[in-house]
Order: structure tokens, then C-alpha cells, then sequence
């Protein structure tokens, strides 16, 4: 059959937001609101030892006194904390042990995103831990993991199973009063992902989470901690979708890395949550605190496709602490009608020798708002430290933005840092030349930004890298005019 | 009292001075209420992030000069740029020189602020010009309410100045500490001409503050052509305020030498409001000691198919501290816009610091915009190649250091200044550079 315009209009007005349906399950939620008493309820729920209680308490009472931060380059009506309920759960609770005991509704969401458990299971060699509004649900490839000693599981299990490690090492990179979301984070996260490492082991597999927002009107907190211990490597990734909803949906991460002497990891994104309608109505709030730290010649390694929420305050940033050691940042952000994203990272060159490679690139459409917002800090004693930013936008349309706030600071004579950006549109030359070979405009576009895109997409994982081409399509559908 | 509030009420004893039913008097008290609403700038406003002034604001500064001093001019001769022939304004301690100034009414106005401010003849233009381009920050704001003397040069359409012009601001250290706060107005007029060196200059080692502030009108087809030397004594600091505004056609060049100063702010502002505009920014900057330079440039892109080139070079000694905050804002109707921004900077000493932040803001899809940043350290090869030619290693390095600002000395259009810079960069690289410059 004939493939006509006709078809391909019906089918972008059809394709708005692939990943927009809501699974109907029965959702265990607290009543909205926060106070001291939702704090310890969230903790009671968890079956949480006392000092992780008076942790969150503690966490609860710094953010009281913190005010929400508006230097970011977003504007947004601010969401009414007292509004969120701070917990829920799916309903079906005890834990499975195959995939055939889940809720068969939940397998089918996954399915209509096109990741089918099983097949993931057993062709791409992927562990994946589900997190559905905030529960982990599903554990799987945990015996291979367990056989090398490698602990996957989520971090409410970890706080029962492995009080000591998290205990040594939880709030350490992003304590509970570094900004405003984290301390709220901190106080009432209601799950996540916790991975440790040993000395020594490679980890055979990607691990995985899955990340979805489910139920209307709860904001998602999660809290992420991955422990490479000495001379390990870990290559972890983190996916996100989420239902279409009209109400604004409150995502605050925090996400912490701690990479001891010698170990690498590799810690990559897709998010593609709902970033509200045509007319900018809805959509995800996505602020996001991640930092990891480098010990002695250990490397930690940030990639992530931005394509989806309406707000996005997120940056991943590297503590270069060790001698030698490695920050690495590749950042693809799309943004599209009225989406707005404040992103970019930060990388703290304490130790000697240590470098740091940021490359940022940024598409804007539509009516949407894209900043690149970075530091890079040299302190005195970082002798030879070394670092590499490029920052590139484009721009389709002229009634989006594109904005670089990048921030440099050097106390150190031997430290050798460049910097550079670029602005620059879609070439009418470039499109033409698709044109003339029988690429239609649409697909030229996809090509360019896929090309422009190119060593950002070139860092993620095979299985991602697929993933994030189609995203990056989808999200600047309908975007030339 | 802090100095704030001497101010204020400083202000009030000027009012009595000042004619009512002067148009200005309603501008001046506008900007004094800004500047008391918002006080001096400190840490935590996003422009002053790098630079502090609290330790300036201790002193006790006098605003007002109590007694005149006459100046000679065997001891200022060096300052002017005496090898050619200049129409000259010099202020002492804040006051009109006649006896050193060389000033015009032929054709061309270059006279004083004072006297444009008071006569019916400059009113016309005082009253389309005077504050149209200043922004309303507190330290403009603070100016404009003070504004009683500076410069005010007018060219008319379709004059080519002969010869360019100096603006020299002498503190003769008369009070032992000194506020001052020139006002600048050049307006200049369709197709022409015009080329001017500024400077301020410190004679004795009493703290000074300056802040001044100076706009700039280019009409059609006009060409501005700025010098700013800023090579003034450890004690004295200066926050200079400079608004440009383009219209279509226009080529507005400034050059700034930073090489002295305590605390040195400069703020350069681009307004481009027609179409073709060609903004050129230059720097360059070299510090030793305790020295603080801080380079605040804005372009703001407001009319299509203009272009704007920033180039900015920094040398960094001792525990000297730079900053450069370059910004380009591209509005959504300036299409075709070619904006690039440069800035290099060398840390020489373990104690130095450099603080960068190159911002871009653009709104508009057709433009072609990019900026760069680099810091690093001399080239161990290349100071190698030079010492093993038989060049001292501290010889080697000031070569080093000379070529890397020679991009920006190089598009110095008057010969007679560009061999004085070169002096005054082989004086501050602390070498002979053995060639003649």
C-alpha cells in the first residue's frame, strides 16, 4: 500500500506521545500532605530500622528551613508540596519469583513499550529491576549477580539486608541538605535502586531499573546508590516513561555514585516522562539531584538522553577526588512545544591529574526553552587537571531558545581547560541534499539530528542507543515548519 | 554611617544646587531612589558573583572635593598621548582643567557635561540623549543621580574628526580617600568619525574609586573607535559603565588595556538597534600582585544580519584574580547573526585565579553564534625552542606573553598608541623584549 502525506498526518497526529496510557492497578496511597508523621509512616511502611527514621527526620527538618531555588533558567507554576501524596505502592505486594506471578496488567505496560521482559531476559543479557510508583516489583538475573557477589536489589531491601553499607555511604555525595529537592528526597523517598560492586569484580551484565510514574497525583522520589568498590566496573542504566496525565507530577532523584580506587562506572539515561500537551498543560517536573564520587584512578561516566518532561532542573555532576581520576558527561536534551530544561553537570578537579570530557548538545523546537548550565572548578592543588567542554545547540523555529551558562573557575597555573559552544540551525543546504535523494524533510531532520547527536549516542549502550535514536525522532515529530 | 547612607544624604545637600524645573532633576530623583532600593551590588547578585566590593565600601571616601589643586603639567605630560596632536579633556579630583585641556566648539562639540547639562543650547540633545542607553542598575543609577561633570563630546553627521580625543581623569590625592564619578555623553552623528582614549589616572597613593559611566550614540553609518587604558596605581580602583547603542550601519569598536588597579570592574554594554551593525570588543589584561580585573560584557543582538566579534586575552601573575563574563543575547527577530566570542587566558602563578563564565542566550534559529574559552599554561616546547636559541628563560616567556596578546594589540588604529601600549605591556612583562616595538 501506498504510503501518502495524508497517512503520515493522521499518523504524527496519532503518535503525540507514544507512551501515554495509565495501568489501572490498584495503588496503595498515603492521603496528600507532609508532616513529621508522614515522614515516620513512609519509614514504618518500609520496615525501616530506627536510624534510618530520625535520618529522614533529620533530612525533613533541613528541608523546612530551605527555600525552593529559582536561579534555574525555567519558569513554572510551583507545585503545592502539601498537595503530593508521598507514598504508594502497588497493590499486588509479596515479591516473585518468575515473571509468571506478576500482575499481568503490569507485564502488558510493558509490553506496549516495547520491553518485553523476557525477551530482554534472554537476548540482551539485561538484569532489570522494575520499579513501578516507587515498589520494586520484580528482580530478576539476581542469581548470576549473587554468584559474584554483586548486590542488586532495592534500596528499601538494602536498608534490611545491608544497613552497614548503606548506612557508610548513603547521603555521603549528596548530603541531605545540598538543595532543596534533595532534602526533600531524602526525607521521604519511597524506593530505589541499590547496587554494590566487590573489590575486584567486572560486572557481567547491565543492570538495569525501570522507572515509571503510575498513580495521578504522586510524586515520585527515588533514591539511586551505586558502590563500585576498588578496581570494579559497573555499567548501569536507568529508562524512564510515564503516563499521559494533566496534572503536574513532582520527580525528585537523587542519585549517588561512589566509585572507590580504580573503578569505573558507567551510569546512563533515557527520559522521555510526559512533557505535557501542545499548549505546554501537564507534564512532569523533573528535578533531579545525581553526583558521583571519584576516588583514587576511578572513572565515572554520565550519559543522557533528555527528550521528555515539561520542566527539567538535572545535573549529573563528577567529584574528581582521587589522583587521576576520570569525569566523563555526554548529554543529548531535546526540547519541544513548551518544554523547558535547565541541564548540565559539574566537575570538581580536586585531585592531581585528574580530567573531565563534557559534551552537551542541545535541539530545541517549538516554543521550548534549552540551557546548558555547567561548572568546572579547578581547586589549587589540582595539578595538570584537564578538561574539554563543548556545548552545541540547535535550533528549529524561531520561537525557541537556546542558552549556555557554562561557569569555569581555575586556581591552578598547570590546569589546561577549553571551552567551546556553538548555536547554529538545521542547514537549508543539508535538507535540500536529503531532499534531492528522496528523503522527505521529516526524515532529513531525524538524519541531522541523529548526526548531530552522534558521539553523545555513540557513548550509550547498545540496547539504549536503539531506543534513543527512535526517541529523539518521536519528540521532534511535527517540529519543522 | 556606611558609605551607602553618606551618599543618600549627600545627595540631598546636592539637591540645593541643582535646578527644579530641569527636566533632569525628575531622572536624578529616579536614580537615587534605585540606587537606595538596591544598595551596592554584592556576592549574591549573579553579575557580581566573582567580585566583591565590600572591602572598597570600607573606606570612608569623600564625595565631594574640599580644596582645589592645580596640577602642572610636567607631571602629567607623561599620561597624555603627547607624540601627536589630540583635543584633550582632563578632570582633576572630578574638576574641569581648562589650563590642560584642549577643548572645541568648531563643528564639533567637545567640551563639558557641566556646561551641556546648563545651557539652552545643548538642551535638545541632552534631553534625546542623556541616560537613553544606561541600564538602571544601582552603580549607573548612582551616577546619573550625581552626574556634574565628564565629557560630552557631539559630532555631526558627515565630520571625520581630524585628530583623536583624550579624556583624562587625574585624582591628585588631596583627600585621603576619593569618590569619584565622571558622566560621559559622545553622540555621534550620521557618517562620522571619531576616535577616543580614556584613562584614569591616580597621581599620589590615596585611595580612589572611581565610578564612571559613559554612553555612547552611534547614528547611521557612524564609526566609534574606543580606547580604555586602565593602567592606574595599586590604590586606586574603577568601575567603568559603558553603554553603547548601535543604530543601523554603525561600527563601534572599544579596546580595553587592563594592566593597573586595585579593583578594576569594567561593564561594556552593546545595543544593536538597526540592522548591519558591526560591534567589535577587545581585551586585554595582564595582573600581578593582589590585582582584580573583572570584564562584564554584554552584546544584545535587538536587529538582523549584524555580527559582533569579542576577543579577550588575560595574563595572570602572582595571586592576581581575573573574570570574564562575556553575555550575547540574540532577541527572536535578529535573524542572520554572526556573534563570536574569544577568551584566553594564561595562569602564570600557583596563587592566580580566573574565573570564566561565557554566556549565551539566543532566541533566534538563523544565526551562526559560538564562544570559546580557554585557560591554560606556556607551551614547555615552545619556551624550549626559544631558550635553546640562546633566549633567557625570562625572556622567553615575555616573547610568549607578547604574542599571545598581539591579536588584540593589533587592531589598534592609531600607531602612536599601539607603540605606548607596547611599553606599557613590555613594562608590566618586567623585560626588554629587545626588539623595537
Amino acid at each position: 500500500m501506498k504510503y501518502t502525506e495524508d497517512d503520515l498526518k493522521k499518523e504524527l497526529e496519532t503518535k503525540e506521545y507514544e507512551y501515554g496510557f495509565y495501568t489501572d492497578i490498584e495503588s496503595d496511597t498515603f492521603p496528600v500532605g507532609l508532616n513529621e508523621d508522614v515522614v515516620r509512616a513512609i519509614s514504618k511502611k518500609k520496615e525501616e530500622p530506627e536510624w534510618m527514621t530520625e535520618w529522614r527526620l533529620e533530612s525533613y527538618r533541613y528541608w523546612l528551613k530551605m527555600v525552593e531555588p529559582e536561579w534555574a533558567n525555567v519558569h513554572y507554576e510551583k507545585p503545592d508540596f502539601q498537595a503530593i501524596s508521598y507514598y504508594s505502592a502497588p497493590n499486588s505486594k509479596p515479591k516473585y519469583d518468575s515473571l509468571d506471578e506478576v500482575d499481568p496488567e503490569l507485564l502488558d505496560t510493558f509490553k506496549r513499550l516495547g520491553i518485553s521482559l523476557d525477551e530482554q531476559k534472554k537476548l540482551a543479557g539485561v538484569a532489570v529491576d522494575i520499579v513501578m510508583d516507587s515498589v520494586s516489583v520484580a528482580t530478576t538475573f539476581k542469581k548470576t549477580l549473587a554468584e559474584k557477589g554483586i548486590i542488586f536489589c532495592s534500596i528499601s531491601e538494602a536498608i534490611k539486608n545491608h544497613p552497614e553499607l548503606v548506612k557508610k555511604y548513603l547521603g555521603t555525595v549528596v548530603p541531605q541538605r545540598d538543595n532543596f529537592y534533595a532534602a526533600l528526597n531524602s526525607a521521604v523517598f519511597s524506593d530505589g535502586s541499590f547496587c554494590y560492586i566487590p573489590k575486584g569484580v567486572r560486572c557481567p551484565m547491565e543492570l538495569s531499573t525501570y522507572f515509571r510514574i503510575n498513580q495521578a497525583g504522586t510524586g515520585q522520589f527515588e533514591r539511586t546508590l551505586v558502590i563500585a568498590d576498588e578496581d570494579s566496573y559497573v555499567s548501569y542504566l536507568e529508562g524512564c516513561t510515564a503516563p499521559s496525565r494533566d496534572e503536574n507530577q513532582l520527580h525528585a532523584a537523587v542519585v549517588e555514585l561512589i566509585a572507590l580506587d580504580g573503578a569505573e562506572i558507567k551510569y546512563s539515561t533515557v527520559q522521555n516522562w510526559y512533557p505535557g500537551d501542545k499548549e505546554g498543560k501537564g507534564g512532569v517536573y523533573n528535578f533531579v539531584t545525581k553526583r558521583g564520587i571519584c576516588e583514587k584512578n576511578a572513572k565515572i561516566s554520565w550519559t543522557q538522553v533528555e527528550t521528555g518532561s515539561a520542566v527539567t532542573w538535572k545535573y549529573p555532576s563528577c567529584i574528581l577526588k582521587g589522583d587521576n581520576s576520570i569525569g566523563e558527561f555526554y548529554s543529548i536534551a531535546v526540547t519541544n512545544d513548551y518544554q523547558q530544561a535547565d541541564t548540565g553537570t559539574k566537575m570538581i578537579h580536586i585531585g592531581k591529574n585528574t580530567k573531565s570530557t563534557i559534551i552537551s548538545k542541545g535541539i530545541s523546537a517549538g516554543r521550548s526553552q534549552n540551557s546548558y548550565r555547567g561548572l568546572v572548578k579547578i581547586h589549587p592543588n589540582a595539578d595538570n587537571a584537564r578538561n574539554f567542554s563543548q556545548c552545541d545547540s540547535l535550533l528549529m523555529g524561531n520561537s525557541c531558545g537556546a542558552h549556555t551558562f557554562p561557569y569555569i573557575e581555575s586556581k591552578n597555573k598547570s590546569a589546561q581547560i577549553e571551552h567551546e559552544a556553538t548555536t547554529s540551525k538545521i542547514g537549508e543546504d543539508q535538507i535540500f541534499y536529503c531532499n534531492q535523494r528522496g528523503i522527505d524533510t521529516e526524515k532529513a531532520i531525524a538524519l541531522i539530528v541523529n548526526g548531530f547527536g552522534k558521539e553523545v549516542l555513540n557513548k550509550l549502550p547498545m540496547e539504549f542507543a536503539v531506543e534513543a535514536q527512535k526517541l529523539l525522532e518521536i519528540s521532534l515529530e511535527g517540529s519543522v515548519g | 554611617m556606611s558609605f551607602k547612607d553618606k551618599l543618600l544624604s549627600s545627595y540631598i545637600a546636592l539637591e540645593d544646587y541643582l535646578e527644579f524645573d530641569s527636566p533632569l532633576h525628575d531622572v536624578r530623583n529616579n536614580a537615587i531612589k534605585i540606587f537606595e532600593e538596591k544598595g551596592f551590588p554584592t556576592k549574591k547578585d549573579e553579575e557580581w558573583k566573582y567580585t566583591s566590593l565590600n572591602s572598597l565600601l570600607k573606606t570612608d571616601y569623600s564625595v565631594y572635593s574640599n580644596k582645589e589643586r592645580n596640577v602642572e603639567l610636567q607631571d602629567v605630560r607623561k599620561y597624555f598621548l603627547n607624540e601627536i596632536d589630540t583635543y584633550k579633556l582632563v578632570f582633576i579630583d572630578g574638576v574641569y582643567s581648562s589650563f590642560l585641556s584642549e577643548t572645541t566648539h568648531d563643528t564639533l562639540d567637545v567640551c563639558l557635561m557641566s556646561a551641556a547639562l546648563n545651557k539652552k543650547k545643548y538642551k535638545p540633545v541632552i534631553e534625546a540623549y542623556f541616560n537613553k542607553a544606561a541600564k538602571s542598575d544601582s552603580l549607573t543609577a548612582l551616577n546619573t543621580a550625581f552626574t556634574k561633570e565628564g565629557a560630552y563630546i557631539h559630532i555631526p553627521a558627515h565630520k571625520e574628526v581630524e585628530k583623536p580625543i583624550e579624556i583624562l581623569n587625574f585624582s591628585t590625592g588631596n583627600e585621603a580617600a576619593m569618590f569619584l564619578q565622571p558622566r560621559n555623553l559622545i553622540v555621534v552623528g550620521e557618517n562620522a568619525h571619531v576616535q577616543i582614549i580614556e584613562r584614569h589616572q591616580s597621581l599620589s597613593t590615596n585611595e580612589v574609586l572611581t565610578n564612571s559611566v559613559t554612553e555612547i550614540f552611534a547614528e547611521k553609518r557612524a564609526y566609534v573607535d574606543y580606547y580604555k587604558i586602565q593602567n592606574d596605581v595599586e590604590s586606586a580602583s574603577l568601575i567603568d559603565n559603558t553603554y553603547i547603542s548601535q543604530q543601523r550601519d554603525t561600527v563601534c569598536r572599544v579596546h580595553t588595556f587592563s594592566f593597573g588597579g586595585k579593583l578594576v570592574r569594567n561593564n561594556l554594554n552593546y545595543f544593536q538597534n538597526g540592522e548591519n551593525c558591526d560591534s567589535t570588543l577587545k581585551g586585554i589584561t595582564i595582573l600581578k600582585g593582589k590585582q582584580h580585573v573583572d570584564h562584564n560584557t554584554l552584546v544584545h543582538h535587538i536587529s538582523p544580519n549584524c555580527e559582533s566579534h569579542q576577543d579577550y586575552k588575560g595574563l595572570f601573575a602572582d595571586s592576581s584574580v581575573g573574570v570574564f563574563n562575556g553575555k550575547i543575547i540574540v532577541e527572536k527577530d535578529a535573524q542572520k547573526i554572526d556573534a563570536y566570542q574569544q577568551n584566553d587566558n594564561i595562569l602564570i602563578d600557583d596563587n592566580a585565579t580566573i574565573n570564566a563564565k561565557p554566556q549565551l542566550e539566543i532566541f533566534a534559529d538563523d544565526v551562526k553564534c559560538s564562544h570559546g574559552c580557554t585557560i591554560g599554561q606556556f607551551d614547555e616546547e615552545a619556551l624550549f625552542y626559544l631558550r635553546s636559541r640562546g633566549i633567557g628563560m625570562k625572556e622567553a616567556r615575555g616573547l610568549m606573553m607578547y604574542a599571545f596578546a598581539n591579536t588584540v594589540l593589533e587592531s589598534v588604529k592609531i600607531p602612536e598608541l599601539k607603540v605606548r601600549i607596547n611599553k606599557l605591556i613590555a613594562n608590566k612583562i618586567g623585560v626588554s623584549l629587545g626588539f623595537e616595538l
